[in-house]
């Protein structure tokens, strides 16, 4: 174990010179220097493609830098692969965890072993360092019956399991609870105690400020600032990473709600397959002029219950799913279409949109039964490339026309151009999915202010999100969804996020009640 | 039915299903890897005429067998490189390789075609090959019986108890993770599609050297691709890809029997039996799942690393 | 040594046209090396096979009539590639097209003199047409109701439906004054597909062919459902989003390539043959598989396509009679062919490109 050492002192653990990397014509990182000490928290912070991650798979030798150069230690080092970056002694805790649902436990530490290290005691070392971190684990259990938290001990004591000095988390708290982040924490103060050093990568800035001893600010590839987290405020911070202030969005209070336009009564759905999830008896009534925010940890049945109200998966009885008081639980996602609904799933490319069709078909994609882009047998061409220059137009979508493919898009202007297809059609109701996940800041604040404007003008809006804020922002009640099973609404402004917190993991209304 | 029949007929449902399980096992390999091969039926009948026309030019069954792997294993590389480092699509590429091989495999034996040489011998071991109905089923088999019984253990052993076998496994269940733990997914690919290769060059030549034993243009008759239904039929498992291997064997043989008994069956209808047994048999399968996905996640996805 | 691959951007349409060109080119470099390897010589060979062909009024239409139920078939079969489905069974439907189709070809042989006979032909056209359909719903059906895999499916019911065939035209359709010969009566001229032009080869199966090729262009390029079958196959998921049904797709593109192949099998079997035989393809549906991704699955492509595999064919035969080079060898060289489009097709998706060095 390395010696405690005080943080900055001394020379640096790992030193990155003037890294560049290049994709094709698109430049991820732009030249950039990081310092990172023995000992100390170290937070890496920027937006959506500020190139944070693209850094970090370079230090863990899943990129080749086009330039620049990484010191361990003081001495070069060139990583061919991750399995010499983990040699070296640096570990990586990814994003979307790099586990293996058909295996169990065990076996997904075992994969990170060096080659020809025994796996005999392998349960006697997971133990062990369960024990000492405090991550329980069963090593027998295959990981898919596993929840988010759950999953991210895995990667962490499989991290451990080689001793690094570094350890970078990339984004480690977007699945928790704010619970479960906590104990997250717990775990990487004593990982500090012990001389380690971290690289936290977030865009949580209030937890940054908790946990980090400095911060280092990239923004379109390049450093930006350095600064003491603690010194700053999550305002100054996001000002430093966005470069310019962000708009705040407008929401202004609701005057008058309306009838139910959107209504789910007792709708139960079991799961399709082994690893989804199945809904309880969810009801849900959404109406005129509010927005309706649906809270929860990844995996705990959004999906599910997004294609339950879009109509890609049927529900057991007509009354199940109601629009503007027509039951249409037995009618697919055209026929509710068809009733004034619009939907924004969440995956941009491959659900919402067709990575390799133009904007031009995209937009018959969903718009070909409500008119104008098609008739009943034949594409109307013309129009469809009319309509698709209008969204470009009227929603800023920065794109080469409406004959690029949609993959050529940044996910944000992407996002911009789905959720314009919907909202160009005044739809009485809009579900949507995660709507800012992965978008840079503008478009996000664009896109939320988009959708406090269409529920003001008397459409109902339901916002599945697993961002807290963006829910703590716009919506006017908050219920939360787990394993399930969803909540009684909240009104968002005599909630706290503690409370929400506490149903994203699993407590029931009752025990929130009584801890008031 | 007398003992000595019984013996014969359950001695020629082994030999039946031992091309089938051999060359089910290499792909079973390949598509936990996550390749799904549909080039098998090519590879095959290529092994079987490379490893005949090897065996007559040289005089050396030895020689045969292993000029018919490297055939599979040349090919499979083939596809490989195509479907691996290149992404191609597989189902299209696998069939591709197929209509070469059957090609291939006609100008290979091309100049033997009617020629006739000695089967590779059955083992025989005093007293024990002499023992009734078991004799000749347990120790009077030829190698290439033994060599698909070993290959099932060996695979299963591999990919349940060895580091290679979970890394492999790893590979096919997710590429995105595999990769971003360092594991190198496409050589690990690449080394199972070569393996699943040369077993079918192997399953060739058996039908060439032992089972037949001669060549003829289409001889493989469709046994590279009821070797890829056993692989879903048999969930992806070793041992079950035996177990339905033999079942196939049975129909086969079963089928051989009714006709010399012609029992009033047009011929057609019974050389039908595999091919529709082999439908069945999905179907049932479809029937009885439910209990999880069992086919590799990422079977049949191509993987492009960034770098 | 290390292969990238890197996504295009937008696709050039240049390199789209000429990857199958240089696909071709590549192939037949191989294919000449390997008639080297059999000891002829290249250049006679290319001569034979491309050129030959081409030079006389008689081969020319020859090409055309063999081009012809290769394009109907890989037109069919497009409808199903393009949605990412996988009929390889095309062979088996064109067999029971001109099975079912051919039975009522022998049922009218003799017919009274003064009895209607302009029903027949359509009548025939009509049952291969249906009973190719109804041949691939089999793996449709199985496909979407159980998710039985349709590759293995497709491809055993060929083996099946060869195996009935067989046994009709060694049985219940077997000509009684046939002296014990494999094969039914000759078609009564009514039965018949008639010639386009009097004394030549060309028959209406032809136009069928072309016609196909219209519609293809049509219903892909223009209609809704055409825009379901690309977008399922680029995007299953999205193709559910905008409302398209999995099963629904799933049976019509099969009925698609069933009853083009079904229709092509008939014209066979009432144009080229004349009567039911126990063979009545040269594995036109196979074939097929590779006219359809050699012509990038676009009708005008496969309609090239069909030509150039139609030529090799019928050069095939030539090379066999004069050069005494086996027939397999058109086939393997079918075989790398498909190899080349479908490697070619990586580089228009794809810049690739080499690195050498230690890096894994």
């Amino acid at each position: 174990m390395p010696e405690p050492q005080s943080p900055s002192a001394g020379a640096p653990l790992v030193s990155m010179r003037g890294i560049v990397k290049r994709f094709g014509a698109f430049t991820a990182n732009a030249g950039i220097d990081l310092d990172i000490h023995a000992g100390e928290a170290h937070a890496l912070l920027g937006e959506n493609g500020a190139g944070k991650s693209t850094l970090v798979k370079i230090l863990y030798g899943l990129l080749e830098p086009s330039e620049g150069q990484i010191l361990f230690q003081g001495a070069p080092v060139r990583f061919a692969n991750p399995e010499a970056a983990r040699a070296t002694g640096i570990g990586m805790v990814f994003q979307h965890f790099s586990l293996f649902d058909n295996l169990s436990v065990a076996e997904n530490i075992a994969l990170v072993l060096p080659r020809g290290e025994s796996l005999r005691n392998l349960s006697q070392r997971i133990d062990d360092i369960a024990q000492r971190y405090g991550l329980r684990l069963d090593p027998e259990r295959p990981v898919w019956t596993l929840s988010a938290g759950e999953r991210q001990r895995i990667e962490i004591a499989r991290c451990l399991m080689q001793d690094p000095k570094l350890i970078v988390l990339d984004e480690p708290t977007s699945v928790l609870t704010p619970q479960e982040a906590e104990a997250l924490f717990a775990t990487l103060d004593v990982l500090k105690r012990e001389g380690r050093a971290i690289l936290y990568i977030s865009h949580r800035l209030e937890e940054v400020r908790r946990l980090c001893d400095r911060a280092t600010v990239l923004r379109a590839g390049r450093v930006v600032g350095a600064c003491d987290p603690r010194a700053e405020t999550a305002r100054s911070l996001a000002a430093m990473m966005v470069g310019t202030h962000v708009v705040e969005v407008r929401a202004s209070a609701v005057e008058d709600v309306g009838p139910e336009r959107l209504g789910l009564n007792h709708l139960s759905l079991p799961s399709p397959d082994l690893h989804g999830v199945t809904l309880h008896d969810l009801s849900l009534h959404v109406r005129a002029g509010e927005v309706f925010g649906i809270a929860g940890i990844a995996g705990n049945g959004q999906d599910e219950l997004f294609a339950a109200i879009s109509g890609e998966r049927l529900a057991g009885a007509s009354d199940a799913v109601r629009l503007d008081g027509t039951c249409v639980g037995r009618q697919g996602i055209t026929a509710r279409r068809q009733f004034g609904a619009a939907f924004v799933p969440e995956e941009r490319n491959g659900h919402a949109a067709a990575p390799d069709f133009s904007l031009m078909e995209n937009a018959i994609l969903s718009r070909h039964a409500t008119g104008g882009v098609a008739g009943r047998a034949f594409l109307d061409l013309a129009g469809a490339r009319s309509l698709a220059s209008d969204i470009i137009q009227r929603f800023d979508v920065r794109a080469g026309g409406p004959d690029a493919p949609a993959r050529t898009l940044s996910g944000g202007n992407l996002q911009k151009f789905l959720v314009g297809r919907e909202i160009s059609r005044s739809p009485s109701v809009l579900v949507l999915n995660q709507p800012t996940w992965g978008v840079d800041a503008s478009a996000a604040a664009a896109i939320r202010q988009l959708l406090i404007d269409l529920s003001r003008a008397g459409s109902a809006v339901l916002v599945i999100s697993q961002d807290l804020d963006e829910l703590f922002e716009i919506s006017d009640r908050i219920a939360v969804i787990h394993d399930g099973f969803l909540s009684e609404p909240r009104d968002t402004r005599s909630t706290t996020r503690e409370e929400i917190g506490l149903l994203m993991g699993g407590a029931s209304m009752a025990d929130v009640t009584h801890a008031h | 039915m007398s003992p000595q029949i019984l013996e014969l007929v359950l001695v020629s449902i082994v030999m039946a299903a031992t091309p089938l399980v051999i060359a089910a096992l290499g792909e079973l390999v390949a598509e936990r890897a996550g390749v799904l091969d549909l080039g098998v039926e090519g590879m095959m009948i290529v092994g079987a005429a490379a490893g005949f026309a090897a065996a007559i030019e040289s005089g050396s069954s030895l020689l045969g067998v292993a000029v018919g792997i490297g055939a599979g294993v040349v090919l499979a590389g083939v596809f490989g490189v195509l479907v691996i480092f290149m992404a191609a699509n597989q189902v299209a590429t696998g069939l591709a390789l197929t209509i070469l091989g059957v090609g291939l495999s006609g100008l290979i034996g091309s100049g033997y075609v009617g020629m006739k040489r000695e089967s590779i011998g059955h083992l025989d071991i005093p007293v024990l090959s002499d023992l009734p109905v078991i004799g000749r089923l347990v120790f009077g088999q030829d190698p290439f019986v033994y060599a698909g019984i070993g290959l099932a253990i060996a695979i299963a052993w591999f990919l349940n108890r060895t580091r290679g076998g979970l890394t492999l496994r790893a590979v096919g269940e997710n590429h995105a993770s595999a990769h971003a733990l360092g594991i190198p997914v496409r050589r690990v690919r690449f080394l199972a599609v070569l393996f699943g290769g040369g077993c079918a060059g192997l399953a060739g030549a058996y039908l060439s050297l032992a089972y037949t034993p001669f060549w003829a243009p289409g001889m493989t008759a469709g046994r590279g691709w009821i070797a890829l239904a056993l692989v879903v039929f048999a969930s992806w498992r070793p041992f079950r890809a035996y177990a339905g291997a033999l079942l196939f064997g049975g129909a086969t043989v079963l089928q051989l029997h009714a006709q010399a008994a012609s029992i009033g069956l047009p011929g057609q209808l019974l050389t039908a039996v595999p091919y529709l047994a082999t439908i069945l048999a999905l179907v049932v399968l479809s029937l009885r799942k439910r209990r999880g996905s069992i086919a590799p996640s990422s079977l049949g996805m191509p993987f492009i690393p960034e770098r | 040594m290390r292969i990238d691959l890197e996504a295009r951007g937008t696709r050039s349409r240049t390199l789209e046209v000429a990857a199958p060109l240089i696909a071709l080119a590549v192939a037949i470099l191989i294919g000449g090396i390997v008639v080297a390897l059999l000891g002829k010589s290249p250049a006679q060979a290319f001569h034979v096979y491309f050129i030959a062909p081409l030079s006389e009024v008689w081969s020319l239409q020859e090409v055309a009539v063999k081009a012809a139920p290769l394009v109907l078939i890989a037109i069919g079969l497009s409808f199903c590639f393009r949605a990412n489905l996988w009929n390889i069974g095309a062979e088996g439907q064109f067999v029971m097209g001109g099975l079912a189709g051919g039975a009522i070809g022998v049922a009218t042989h003799g017919m009274s003199p003064d009895a209607q006979t302009f029903w027949i032909l359509p009548a025939m056209l009509a049952a291969g047409t249906l009973a190719g359909i109804a041949y691939a719903m089999i793996p449709a059906l199985l496909r979407a109701k159980l998710g039985v895999s349709e590759i293995l499916t497709s491809l055993m019911l060929v083996y099946l439906a060869e195996r009935t065939l067989d046994y009709f035209a060694r049985g219940p359709l077997r000509d009684p004054k046939g002296f014990n010969f494999p094969q039914s009566v000759m078609f009564d001229d009514v039965a018949r597909l008639p010639f386009l032009m009097e004394g030549e080869r060309l028959h209406v199966g032809v136009l069928f062919a072309l016609i196909a090729v219209a519609i293809g262009v049509v219903v892909l390029g223009r209609t809704l459902f055409g825009f379901d079958v690309r977008l399922v196959g680029s995007a299953p998921k999205a193709a559910r989003f905008a409302g398209f049904s999995d099963a629904r797709l799933t049976y019509a593109a099969f009925a698609i390539s069933g009853g083009a192949a079904g229709l092509a099998g008939i014209c066979e079997v009432a144009g080229q043959i004349g009567q039911i035989q126990p063979i009545i393809s040269p594995g036109y549906g196979f074939t097929a598989i590779i006219v359809a991704f050699l012509g990038r699955l676009q009708p005008i492509g496969i309609l090239l396509a069909g030509l150039i595999l139609s030529l090799s064919t019928i050069g095939g035969e030539g090379a066999q009679i004069s050069m005494k080079l086996p027939l397999d060898m058109t086939r393997a060289f079918q075989g790398i062919l498909l190899m080349c489009v479908l490697a070619a097709d990586v580089f228009t998706r794809y810049r690739v490109r080499l690195s050498f060095g230690s890096r894994a």
